[in-house]
């Protein structure tokens, strides 16, 4: 079946599953880029918390999208919900727990780590 | 007949498509994965395997969607669950006297 002959709201429906798609792999991207470039623990907790939480909600939207309506979207749901409570909240531990650890915050002209 | 088995361009349906998807977050899994294996202090380490869990997550409801395995889902489920598990326990036990929470 090509997308040509098929119904708007269909066609509408596989288009936004790959613009969901394209945002995931564009926010994993970002954070992959500042988990690696930026220069201490409490940077590369900020991007992980917050981009890839982004790019994980995109990626499960798609799929929730591409399920469409029965029992496992709801698992989906749930997983996004799970991730988008879970993901910041690991972060801050991490963070919090670097700073415990005598771990001193970067600032301008210091060496990167 | 679900939508991941409509045809795009060329021959390439959605399905082939979110499998394709799942490659990419395997790429870019893999570039967090050298934060995990040099990242100097302990921190470092957990913050890169946590975001290694999210990639995995994604990954494993992509193929579920992609082959059409509903089951792949609790398997994500349960690995986000334990992710975050290892996320606050390593983070507690590394700090003296146990902090954190």
């Amino acid at each position: 079946m090509a997308l040509d002959a098929l119904d708007p709201v269909t066609a509408a429906r596989v288009g936004l599953i790959l613009v969901l798609l394209a945002g995931a792999l564009f926010f994993t991207f970002v954070s992959m880029t500042g988990v690696i470039r930026l220069p201490d623990v409490y940077a590369r907790a900020h991007t992980a918390s917050q981009a890839d939480t982004l790019g994980a909600g995109f990626g499960l939207a798609a799929v929730a999208l591409t399920l469409g309506w029965q029992g496992a979207s709801v698992k989906t749901a749930i997983l996004l919900f799970f991730i988008f409570v879970t993901n910041p909240t690991a972060a801050h531990a991490v963070a919090r727990a670097a700073f415990e650890d005598g771990n001193v915050p970067w600032t301008e002209g210091d060496e990167r780590r | 007949m679900s939508i991941a088995d409509v045809v795009i361009a060329g021959g390439y349906t959605v399905g082939d498509v979110l499998l394709a998807g799942a490659a990419g977050f395997v790429v870019l899994a893999l570039g967090m994965l050298y934060r995990a294996v040099v990242g100097p202090t302990m921190q470092d380490r957990v913050l890169a395997v946590n975001v290694l869990g999210t990639n995995t997550v994604v990954i494993l409801a992509l193929l579920g969607a992609a082959l059409d395995e509903p089951t792949f889902l609790d398997i994500a489920i349960v690995y986000a669950l334990l992710n975050f598990l290892m996320a606050i326990a390593v983070s507690k036990f590394t700090v003296e006297r146990g902090g954190v929470l």
